[in-house]
């Protein structure tokens, strides 16, 4: 390990608003190594490492690169001064081949693009650094992993000697974690700078050199060989408490089905197969977890149960009713909620208010509605309670809900969607985005909604989370549930092998 | 030292109704800027402008108001649209295509004897019947097809121009003129001057009782906006078509119903004002009322009180802009009118934060 | 001379070309600016601003060149209004739009106040060599006026322009995914303003185009609506240049064939006075039609708007 370091921040601090999001920040970066950076949702870590890839401007405090202090106010300085940063939502443009996004970011594009060219140096230049990608592909055809390769092509043949990845794992099946692992390996050997924004405990004892955790804004900790610690260590870090990482999840006996799905198949957008004939049976009082990698059909599984999307065949049946033919509303109306994957512009109105919002789903019943009439008033004192039982961060029921941070938007969901207690209940992403705290009271009010005779239909991409919730799992692969397995027989490498379609094989 | 844009957090009806009227002031004072550039004093043409449309008595306030009504119900109708975010800017054409429908009725569809409640009951109808088609299909066009509705409304405006001139030219010409024959007196709109014999100072007034059934339609506008469940669905379809999917909206529906509605109330005002200004269709009736009417719900905030206030502005100018050459000027007016309240709208989302190194202090842009 | 037949199409295509060419270029002027994201709709008052200043201007100085170029800066100059509203102030950009289309309306009737029926000098009309003898095509595509010409070089030069610039990429990216081209340090308030000056100053020499060569002389509202329909041809085109520009020409003819049509005197429809208002709206009913075709094919799918077109980009509002 290396002592002279490349990377120097001092006393950084970054506000949006009344919201201090990063608060006299101290941290150093080493070449060769692999740097976590550690923190769950909103800790700041993401916007720290913004500020470095210059796509904030710090408000105070100092940055040295190489011994030089820099001044970073806009991602071409910071790509000038050899910081690369991968996104967790990928920044290309998916209407453009992969060449022409690599290009999008070099130092010098030519006046006159030469599309042979082009496309064969690039093709070279992916060979070279091992990343399996076609050149001339269009981004938006590539699957999730792909893509991210595309990303990392970028940074480097920009030339950064300092890569900053933001959760790059959490689209990737444990599979093509390891294979990203394994190329970061190949350029810590190299002597490349690495800083990796995480929250998984598991990725930062095994592959990091150094962990620095984030609290609130604040650098509270940073250890060296963070792979000698117990993950509960690091989790009490990170968390500021002891803390537990078992969801309390209680042994339950599941009733009869309450939501039941006979040879569903439903298009994507494109119009091709996403769901190919699903069968599939959720019981009261039991959660079942979908298993799989992003983009085989849990999304449009998800809105054909609702009634957002035409099924092109199946049958979905409602405490024993065939509903396939009823609208989203009429289906809401027999109980069936649903947490959707887009808080801001699904799941949400964005520029009504939070009392508006809560009040989406029952807008038409008494007290809200008289006859023809609207009186939403009527529900504010009950909303009230519930931005307190949530501990929503808003100014008021009256404010709008744009002005939320994802956490909160999704508080206001919850709320809304759990209560009254729910039939049936799907859920995509519930805890994405949400802090300790209230990631765990998420998980407790999907629980509670279990334990009121719910039945959960569950798809989260924490494969550890989804595990640790579901009374059953089942593994989808292209549209297909594979494999079903009971909470206890269920193992995450093994449910890992199944979502990337590998065999039974022990 | 930087500057910074925060979002605001709240946004007042007293901060958007001065945005509103301080966008006005700008655009009157561009408006002054442009008159002098082309010759013209601003301040002896802003008092002429004045003083022909609402100061100079009560024949200009009268003049005034048979201008407001039809900006005002079809300032209604594009409020409404606009509100759902669909954007009807063809409104123009389903104004004539109302008052197409409603000279159809008065002149040749409806035997003349007529009475007057059933005739003018029977017109109005029918005006709302063919502008809410014209408009109807468009968005049934948006809703199926996602055919552009700013594009699609358009090009009907000028093939309703173009049937017009065929009825009014040819089918229904009056020797050879390019006017209709006359309505039957049942299908004369009451107006002021109906009064005189009465009240001798009514004589010459050409306000009608169209403007009394523009009133009573903001009325209505505003309740079933604010007040009605149909109001607050059409708030979410405007917001986020997909929260409207979500919580279960025939999105397709209500796109259809809306633009109906709202091309129905510009096809009214063009009913209006055939029956109670010209009492025949004749060419060009319309100075493009149905164009301004979109500057006036722009200039509201698809309030519709914003909306009877923006007619009445509006109206004033296209009363006083007889009094001031070059005629382009009122149309240059209208559209820095609509650029001002745009830019305005930056200062009511945003404030202008001032910020130094480590503490920032805060200044407001707005308030 | 040539049979009847032949010559009423070559008539209708050399026509159509003609027309088409304002047409075209303020359809390329759009696609520029909706490629980079910002919708103007202020096209047909951009077009008419342009008519006016470049007939006026090059009648009171007997210069063409300063007509052309006067119209160009006219235009560009006043989008940059739109752009600055939209993209600066993130302001609504159809409103923004709408109220510059009004403005230059305005501002058109009022300088082109002096103009009516006044005589202007008017761009060259010249054959090229022996390519017009062609028979159909040739008087269509090589017996016509300069700007013509220009308009026909402007097809391949957009194409090129935006597939293999680097400009161009810059642009596409913009449109597309403005925080992805933002990411990579491209500024995309710069791409944006410039590309709407650039559909302003097309727009302006479309307008040019008109009172100098096409319909010469001045006239109130002169355009014809043609501003909205390069809007609905940008759509039609897919936001490629020469499928758009393409689609311009055909309407060119299209526009052209009531007027031809009314000559024909061998059928009987035909001669009925009154056909001439139902043949006027063709135009603008075939636009319609255009787009529910557009809208009822897939290709939608894969000739579809730029995912960033009509919203404003602020880089640090904190993503979700």
């Amino acid at each position: 390990m290396s002592t002279t370091a490349s990377v120097r921040l001092r006393g950084l601090c970054k506000r949006f608003g009344a919201v201090r999001a990063v608060e006299r920040v101290d941290l150093e970066l080493h070449p060769g190594e692999i740097h976590a950076i550690l923190g769950e949702n909103g800790a700041g870590k993401s916007t720290l490492m913004c500020l470095l890839a210059g796509l904030y401007a710090a408000d105070a405090g100092t940055t040295e690169i190489d011994g030089r202090p820099v001044t970073l106010r806009s991602p071409r300085d910071a790509m000038a001064a050899g910081v690369g940063m991968v996104h967790q939502h990928f920044m290309l443009v998916p209407t453009l081949t992969v060449w022409e996004n690599v290009l999008l970011g070099a130092e010098r594009i030519p006046t006159l693009l030469r599309p042979g060219r082009a496309a064969a140096e690039v093709q070279a230049a992916a060979d070279r650094l091992g990343l399996i990608v076609n050149a001339r592909a269009l981004v938006g055809d590539l699957g999730v992993a792909r893509q991210q390769r595309v990303e990392i092509l970028r940074v480097l043949t920009r030339g950064a000697s300092v890569m900053i990845l933001d959760e790059p794992t959490a689209v990737l099946s444990p599979d093509e974690s390891e294979a990203l692992f394994r190329s970061l390996e190949v350029l810590r050997g190299e002597g490349t700078t690495i800083a990796l924004i995480t929250h998984k405990l598991e990725e930062v004892r095994r592959w990091a050199q150094r962990v620095t955790v984030m609290r609130r804004g604040r650098a509270v900790a940073s250890f060296e060989r963070p792979g000698r610690l117990s993950a509960e260590e690091l989790a009490s870090a990170m968390v500021g408490e002891a803390v537990s990482l078992e969801v309390d999840r209680s042994e339950r006996e599941a009733g009869g089905p309450r939501l039941e799905l006979r040879g569903l198949a439903a298009a994507s957008d494109r119009g091709l197969t996403a769901v190919d004939g699903v069968d599939l049976q959720v019981r009261a009082g039991e959660i079942l977890g979908l298993a799989g990698v992003a983009g085989n059909g849990q999304v449009e599984l998800m809105e054909a149960v609702a009634g957002l999307r035409p099924p092109r065949g199946g049958a979905v049946l409602l405490d024993g009713e065939d509903v396939s033919a009823l609208s989203a509303r009429r289906r809401a109306e027999r109980g069936l909620r649903y947490i959707p994957e887009d808080r801001t512009a699904t799941g949400t109105a964005p520029s009504l208010s939070v009392l508006e919002n809560l009040c989406l789903r029952r807008y038409r019943d008494p007290p809200c509605r008289r006859g023809p009439w609207i009186h939403l008033e009527a529900m504010d004192r009950r909303c009230r309670a519930q931005i307190d039982a949530l501990q929503i961060a808003t100014a008021g029921p009256g404010q709008a809900v744009r002005l939320l941070s994802g956490g909160n938007l999704q508080k206001v969901i919850l709320a809304r969607e759990l209560s009254p207690a729910p039939a049936v209940l799907l859920a995509l992403h519930p805890t994405r985005g949400l802090d300790a705290r209230a990631t765990r009271k998420a998980r407790q009010l999907l629980l509670d909604a279990r334990d009121d005779g719910a039945a959960v239909l569950l798809w989260s991409e924490d494969l550890e989370e989804l595990l640790a919730l579901s009374d059953r799992v089942a593994v989808i692969v292209a549209g297909r549930i594979t494999h079903t397995v009971d909470h206890d027989t269920a193992e995450l490498a093994t449910v890992g092998r199944w979502m990337t379609g590998g065999g039974d094989a022990a | 030292m930087r500057l910074e844009l925060r979002p605001r957090l709240r946004t007042s009806t007293g901060g958007t109704l001065a945005a509103s009227a301080l966008s006005v002031l700008v655009a009157l004072a561009l408006g002054g800027v442009l008159l002098a550039a082309a010759g013209v004093s601003p301040l002896a043409a802003f008092r002429a402008i004045f003083t022909a449309s609402l100061f100079g008595g009560a024949y200009a306030l009268s003049d005034t108001t048979v201008k407001a009504t039809p900006l005002l119900i079809c300032g209604l109708g594009c409020a409404l649209a606009f509100r759902a975010r669909l954007w009807n800017v063809g409104a123009e054409g389903q104004l004539l295509l109302g008052a197409w429908a409603a000279t159809g009725v008065a002149s040749f569809w409806l035997p003349p004897g007529t009475p007057a409640p059933l005739m003018l009951l029977s017109m109005g109808l029918a005006a709302m019947a063919a502008g809410g088609a014209w408009a109807g299909v468009c968005g049934a066009l948006r809703a199926t097809l996602q055919v552009n509705e700013i594009i699609s409304t358009l090009m009907l405006v000028y093939v309703a121009q173009k049937l017009i001139n065929y009825f009014v030219f040819g089918a229904w010409s009056e020797g050879g003129f390019p006017l209709t024959p006359v309505f039957p007196e049942a299908a004369w709109l009451p107006r002021l001057s109906d009064l005189a014999p009465r009240f001798p100072g009514m004589a010459g007034l050409t306000a009608h009782l169209g403007i009394v059934v523009g009133v009573l339609l903001c009325v209505a506008m505003w309740l079933l906006l604010r007040r009605s469940v149909w109001g607050f669905e059409l708030r979410v379809l405007g917001d986020s078509e997909r929260a409207a999917r979500y919580i279960g909206l025939r999105v397709e529906r209500r796109m259809l119903t809306t633009m109906a509605l709202s091309g129905a109330l510009a096809g009214l005002a063009g009913m209006l004002e055939v029956a109670g200004v010209v009492h025949r269709l004749q060419d060009r009736f319309s100075p493009g009322y149905g164009f301004v009417a979109i500057a006036v719900a722009w200039l509201a905030r698809l309030d519709p009180w914003g909306v009877l206030l923006g007619a009445f502005l509006f109206a004033a100018l296209l009363v006083g802009a007889k009094e001031v050459q070059p005629g382009g000027i009122s149309m240059m007016l209208q559209g820095v009118v609509m650029l001002t309240v745009v830019a305005g709208d930056f200062l009511l989302r945003y404030r202008i934060v001032r910020v130094d190194g480590d503490a920032s202090k805060e200044e407001a842009g707005l308030g | 001379m040539a049979s009847g037949p032949l010559t009423f199409l070559e008539n209708l295509l050399a026509a159509g070309v003609a027309r088409g060419t304002p047409l075209s270029f303020a359809t390329l002027g759009e696609v520029f600016a909706e490629r980079a994201g910002v919708l103007n709709l202020g096209v047909e008052g951009m077009m008419l601003l342009g008519a006016a200043a470049g007939f006026g201007l090059a009648h009171h100085t007997g210069s063409l060149i300063l007509g052309l170029l006067g119209a160009m800066a006219a235009s560009a100059l006043l989008s940059l209004l739109h752009a600055g509203v939209t993209v600066t102030l993130a302001g609504d950009q159809v409103v923004s739009g709408l109220g510059l289309g009004f403005f230059g309306a305005g501002l058109a009737s009022v300088l082109g106040a002096g103009l009516v029926g006044v005589p202007g000098p008017r761009l060259p009309a010249f054959e090229i060599g022996g390519l017009c003898s062609i028979p159909l095509l040739g008087p269509a595509l090589f017996s016509q006026n300069l700007i013509v010409y220009i308009g026909f070089l402007a097809l391949p030069l957009a194409w090129l322009y935006l597939h293999r610039t680097r400009m161009g990429l810059k642009l596409r990216a913009v449109g597309e995914s403005p925080s992805a081209a933002d990411s990579q340090g491209i500024s995309v308030a710069r791409v944006r303003y410039a590309h709407v000056a650039a559909g302003g100053a097309l727009a302006g020499i479309a307008g040019a185009s008109l009172s100098l060569a096409i319909t010469p002389g001045w006239v109130d509202g002169m355009t014809s609506g043609q501003g909205w329909i390069a809007v609905g041809l940008v759509i039609f085109g897919g936001w490629e240049p020469v499928r758009a520009a393409l689609g311009a020409y055909l309407f060119g003819a299209i526009r052209r064939l009531p007027l031809d049509l009314q000559g024909v005197q061998s059928l009987p429809l035909f001669r009925n006075p009154n056909l001439g208002y139902f043949l006027d709206m063709l135009p603008y009913l075939f636009t319609v039609a255009v787009l529910v075709v557009a809208g009822a094919t897939r290709l939608r799918r894969r000739m579809g708007a730029p995912a960033a077109l009509g919203k404003a980009f602020i880089r640090g509002e904190r993503g979700r």
